[in-house]
């Protein structure tokens, strides 16, 4: 029977995979939502007895934060902008897919020949992460709507919140508030700066932020 | 034992068709038809007349006779409810994906003798869906191979199987949900196909067989409910993988496809059929799937 | 006496031609001459080549007064096997071109085909046979001469001049590629000859990698090399196109194997790479089939996706090497070379129906016939074998050797080291075998089935009996090796023992395996076939008296062929996941007006690598030289000072570069 940690790590690429493939924006947004609270229950899972508590008040925090501010955020500006669905992006859904399974058989393939601290309880951890952040990549690169970019990003903290998981015996909560800390700073400006594109012109499209260069 | 299973699968195939098809009345809110309607229609079609186009040749003719005989001989190589099939040797599963193949391609060229466009269309999207599932189901198949470390089908579907998921649960189990995604598609049902639909426009399989009728039409609809059979009973064993023998393997094998047949018509209507352009998005994820299985293996 | 044997084939074979030029009073007579001279010899060379596949291996040697050349041979199973194809196709080609290409219609352009015909012959033969570089190499040379000849058969055609030239830059390329692997080769081994380059046990670096795939490569057909293939086999003359897609490329195959073969322990990443290559000229190959409309170039990018098959193969055996597991690469290697011989066979056998297509109704384009099956009921059965046979279903010979393939890659997962990364070669393999199936179902639905879509099928009529004799022949060996293809595994084991120089008592366990396993096909072929018996038996029975009336039409009153299903159209959905590989161009001439009197719609996908890349950096290369010849022309002293300049930097490179 596999440990729970490697479940939650199994379900947050198979979350990566849904990201690549779906068009709806809500969809969307409630799998990063997910993911985002599978990622805050790991602690528990590979924390040891001794700061049952610290740990517990982490989870509660990223939860909190990942699995509903943030997404409750994003729901509110699609709803503000009315847009529902990603138009056909810069790489195509099927491609998309197909690069990320690309690149999660690389990261499985290349991470096993890493040197790891403690390769039974970290095993699963380095090419999750590499998947998750090579999957973030890929949206903030290859999608058109802004909203969308947002979620890419916020799907590559979430790779390297997994890759902080790895320090977490050694500096155990400076990693996650940092992070965390680092994460909303992000969306708030990226917040921001979405309904300002929307005011401007009227759509989230980010091609018509090149017009800006005329 | 295992002659028993297969020829059970050649008598109770129509009767899998009838399950799926009252659970879709049912929780449509109607009565349905009986479970032993697709016998009935079977029987009733065999005894009638045929017209044939003249614009087809003996291939018209020769489509379904190839499909069945394809999906019996595939038959041969199927564990049955994780007995011994009757044939089996290293690499089988290869010619049992090919003999499927092969009726696909009988059906495809009987579609285009037909000189009709509405053949054309359904046979270039079956071509079309059916080479994206190959893949998968090849993906699926290898992983049920490396978890349990054999390489036929009676190995892979056999006693090994009950270790192998305790050992390696999660691949296992993304593997046996892409093989259900594939299943569907293969067989035409939702979200891929619609079976009750005669509008041209909107089916694949259906519009194939559109100018078939008589006997034809029946060593048709029979081979299709043969197909569904053999994906239900290889989703079956896979996904329920515990060790049984004798008789108890029979009966855990069509209670296990009772339940199949009422997930698909469960399925079918719930859901509704997919865009056309979104059926390779559909497929490529269950690759996607069956292949991250996989690779969790591989590592 | 096995040697003795393929060496006087070869010869005859080669000299078959002389008999058309000197009999050429008589032209159909003198063909007739040239065509038993070539099969005698073909024989002769296969009763050779099946000696030496159960007895022992033959060497001989004879001196040469070219420098660093001696006339050395060796025949040892994998040359065997390989000389099979060689004298099989040619054989069955002369046999098809009576009259395909008679020589008394087509006078002098007939009898140099057949002189160049059995000349590229006997070049092979004797390719597969040299043992050591020098005579390695003028064999290489006199193939893709002779080649360039009898592609240029129909030489007054622009097309046909043009795709002759891309081929014979290419092959020449191919050739200077080869002339720098070998002098390598040589000076690191300390001798041309192919015993004792093998015994120097060296290690490929990627300079020398680079060379075997850019030689080998180039004639093998393997993308991005591919670029001179569709050109070349679409304006040859069909059993010319047979003979190159047939043979000719595998003995790409067949340098690339030997001199891989030289390498005791080649690194595991060159049998990964082969993998990739192999995979991507595969699916890229298959795609770009999807695409054409002219018959024969699709039939042409078939045959890379089947190199690419092959290669996929032949990486397995690479990293079985790498790895030391005798059993991959029995497999790996036996699925390379099994498919070799079934492509040859199959490949030839539609190459000889698009031919027969093409006399018969006088286009390649698939979009203009349809419902030739009723006119030419023959041709169609044998292109249908042809058709089932690539697409690699059973019960024919194509799912034999990649179910081979499939084995091997089965094999590597069972194995716990990174080995195993190299089982995602299957489904990429069965994405290809799905995707050539639904091109076969295009072409054959839309050539031979439904109705005709244009005039031009009408006066149809069936190909003429040798046309149909050398395609039965072909077909015939498809259905053998499909239905009995336990027959020919003792065969592949020896020679994968032959070329991996191992001991084939090592081997001796997976072959037994893959003999039972084989037995076990041949029974599952035999009761399809007895089943489709039965069933069609019983309907015949059934169904008498059925009435006949026109395909249902969905009630539209004036149905037309033309409103059948296209070529393009069948493969669109396909075509679209591929969009980012190819380079459409359209001519379009839209309905003008409130009452349009016509329009029309042409579209095209060109090879990428040849139009988009190649052609267009050759260009821009051109000008640039063209700019640069500024600098030859004008005063005498400008020319003197940079001949000064060049002396000087050479002369200091050693300085430079100490």
């Amino acid at each position: 029977m596999p440990a729970w940690s490697e479940i939650v790590l199994i379900l947050v690429v198979v979350i990566d995979f849904v990201l690549l493939a779906s068009s709806r924006l809500r969809a969307v947004i409630r799998g990063a939502a997910m993911q985002g609270a599978l990622l805050s229950l790991l602690p528990l899972f590979m924390a040891g007895r001794a700061e049952l508590g610290h740990v517990l008040l982490l989870s509660l925090g990223a939860l909190l934060v990942k699995g509903i501010a943030i997404p409750w955020l994003l729901l509110w500006a699609i709803r503000e902008a009315a847009i529902r669905r990603e138009v056909e992006p810069l790489v195509g859904f099927v491609p998309s897919l197909v690069l990320g399974a690309l690149g999660v058989g690389l990261a499985f393939a290349l991470s096993s020949a890493m040197p790891l601290p403690a390769p039974e309880r970290h095993g699963f951890l380095v090419p999750t992460s590499l998947s998750t952040v090579f999957t973030g990549l890929l949206l903030v690169v290859s999608r058109r709507k802004a909203v969308s970019q947002v979620i890419g990003f916020l799907v590559l903290e979430n790779g390297v919140f997994v890759f902080g998981l790895l320090l977490s015996d050694f500096m155990p909560a400076m990693v996650e508030a940092g992070v965390l800390l680092d994460l909303f700073a992000a969306v708030f400006v990226m917040g921001i700066v979405m309904f300002d594109i929307n005011r401007e012109f009227s759509s989230l499209d980010t091609e018509k932020l090149s017009a800006l260069k005329d | 034992m295992s002659l028993a299973l297969f020829l059970l699968y050649l008598v109770l195939s129509p009767l899998l068709m009838g399950v799926v098809n009252r659970t879709k009345s049912i929780l449509a809110g109607r009565r349905g038809p009986p479970l032993l309607q697709l016998y009935a229609d079977l029987w009733r079609l065999l005894r009638k007349g045929s017209v044939y186009s003249r614009t087809t040749s003996w291939v018209f003719v020769a489509g379904p006779v190839v499909s069945l005989a394809a999906a019996v001989t595939a038959g041969l190589f199927l564990a049955f409810g994780g007995l011994p099939a009757p044939l089996s040797f290293s690499g089988d599963f290869v010619l049992f994906a090919a003999l499927l193949a092969l009726a696909r391609f009988a059906t495809v060229l009987a579609a285009l003798d037909t000189g009709s466009s509405f053949e054309g269309m359904g046979a270039a999207r079956e071509v079309t869906f059916g080479s994206l599932s190959e893949p998968a189901l090849f993906l699926c198949l290898l992983t049920v191979a490396r978890a349990t470390g054999s390489s036929s089908l009676s190995g892979m579907l056999g006693p090994g199987l009950a270790a192998a998921w305790t050992l390696a649960g999660p691949a296992l189990l993304l593997a046996a949900i892409a093989l259900f995604v594939v299943a569907l598609a293969e067989n035409a049902r939702i979200p891929f196909d619609d079976p009750n639909t005669h509008l041209e426009l909107t089916m694949i399989h259906e519009v194939m067989v559109l100018d078939h009728s008589g006997p034809d039409l029946a060593l048709i609809l029979y081979g299709a409910s043969l197909k569904l059979y053999l994906f239900g009973a290889l989703f079956v064993r896979i996904a329920l993988g515990f060790e049984v023998t004798g008789v108890a393997a029979a009966g855990v094998l069509l209670l296990g496809l009772l339940a199949f047949g009422v997930l698909v018509g469960l399925i079918e209507s719930v859901m509704a059929r997919l865009r056309m352009a979104r059926v390779p998005q559909l497929l490529v994820g269950a690759s996607v799937l069956s292949a991250f299985g996989l690779v969790l293996l591989l590592r | 006496m096995s040697l003795a044997l393929v060496l006087t084939g070869a010869v005859l074979a080669a000299l078959s031609g002389l008999g058309a030029a000197a009999l050429r009073r008589t032209p159909a007579r003198a063909q007739r001459v040239t065509t038993a001279a070539l099969v005698a010899g073909a024989g002769l060379g296969l009763l050779g080549a099946l000696a030496a596949l159960v007895g022992p291996v033959v060497s001989a040697r004879a001196g040469w007064s070219a420098p660093f050349a001696a006339l050395a041979f060796r025949l040892d199973p994998l040359s065997a096997l390989f000389l099979v194809p060689v004298f099989a196709i040619p054989a069955a080609g002369s046999i098809y071109g009576l009259a395909y290409y008679p020589q008394a219609s087509h006078g002098l352009s007939s009898v140099r085909l057949q002189v160049f015909y059995g000349l590229v012959t006997g070049a092979m033969a004797v390719l597969t046979v040299a043992d050591t570089a020098v005579l390695f190499l003028a064999a290489w040379e006199v193939m893709a001469l002779s080649g360039f000849v009898i592609v240029l058969t129909e030489h007054t055609r622009e097309e046909v001049q043009r795709s002759a030239f891309v081929y014979l830059a290419a092959a020449h390329v191919g050739t200077l590629a080869l002339f720098a692997l070998f002098a390598l080769l040589g000076s690191q081994a300390g001798s041309f000859d192919f015993a004792r380059i093998a015994a120097a046990h060296l290690t490929p670096g990627p300079l020398l990698f680079g060379l075997l795939f850019l030689g080998f490569g180039l004639k093998a057909g393997l993308m991005p090399l591919h670029f001179w293939l569709p050109g070349a086999h679409a304006s040859a003359p069909s059993h010319v196109s047979a003979v190159m897609s047939g043979v000719l490329l595998k003995m790409g195959i067949y340098g690339f194997l030997r001199v891989a073969g030289f390498f005791p322990s080649p690194p595991l990443a060159l049998g990964f790479t082969v993998l990739g290559l192999g995979a991507i000229s595969a699916v890229l190959g298959v795609a770009f089939a999807l695409a054409q409309h002219d018959l024969k170039r699709l039939l042409a990018y078939h045959s890379v996706e089947n190199i690419g098959i092959i290669t996929l193969g032949f990486g397995l055996a690479l990293l079985g090497r790498s790895a030391g597991d005798p059993s991959l690469v029995m497999l790996g290697l036996g699925g390379a070379v099994l498919h070799v011989l079934n492509h040859a066979l199959f490949k030839g056998l539609l190459f000889f129906g698009a031919g027969a297509v093409d006399e018969a109704t006088g286009t390649r384009e698939i979009d203009r016939l349809g419902g030739l099956a009723r006119a030419m009921p023959l041709t169609f059965v044998l292109f249908l074998l042809g058709a089932v046979a690539i697409s690699g279903l059973p019960p024919l010979n194509g799912f034999v050797s990649e179910w081979l393939v499939y084995l091997g890659t089965l094999r590597a997962l069972g194995s716990s080291s990174a080995l195993a990364w190299s089982v995602l070669a299957a489904p990429v393999l069965a994405l290809v075998g799905g995707l050539a199936a639904a091109c076969f179902a295009k072409v054959v639905g839309i050539v031979f089935l439904g109705s005709a879509r244009s005039p031009h099928g009408a006066d149809a009529r069936e190909a003429g009996k040798p046309m149909l004799r050398a395609m039965a022949i072909l077909a015939a060996g498809c259905v053998l090796i499909g239905l009995f293809p336990g027959v020919i595994i003792p065969a592949l084991h020896r020679a994968a023992a032959a070329w991996a120089g191992l001991d084939p008592a090592l081997l001796s366990g997976p072959a037994r395996s893959a003999a039972s396993s084989a037995g076990l096909i041949t029974a599952s072929a035999l009761a399809l076939l007895a089943l489709v018996g039965a069933l069609a038996a019983w309907r015949a029975r059934r169904t008498r008296g059925a009435a006949a009336t026109e395909t249902w039409g969905c009630g539209y009153s004036r149905p037309t062929p033309r409103m059948q299903y296209t070529g393009s159209s069948f493969a669109e959905m396909l075509t679209l996941r591929f969009a980012w590989a190819f380079f459409p161009r359209a001519e379009v001439r839209p309905p003008q007006g409130p009452f349009p009197a016509g329009a029309s719609f042409g579209a095209h996908v060109p090879d990428t690598v040849l139009e988009v890349l190649l052609i267009p950096a050759l260009k821009a290369s051109a000008a640039l030289a063209e700019k640069m010849r500024r600098l030859h022309s004008g005063l005498v002293q400008g020319q003197a000072l940079l001949v000064a300049v060049t002396l000087v930097l050479l002369l200091s490179w050693r300085f430079l570069f100490w």
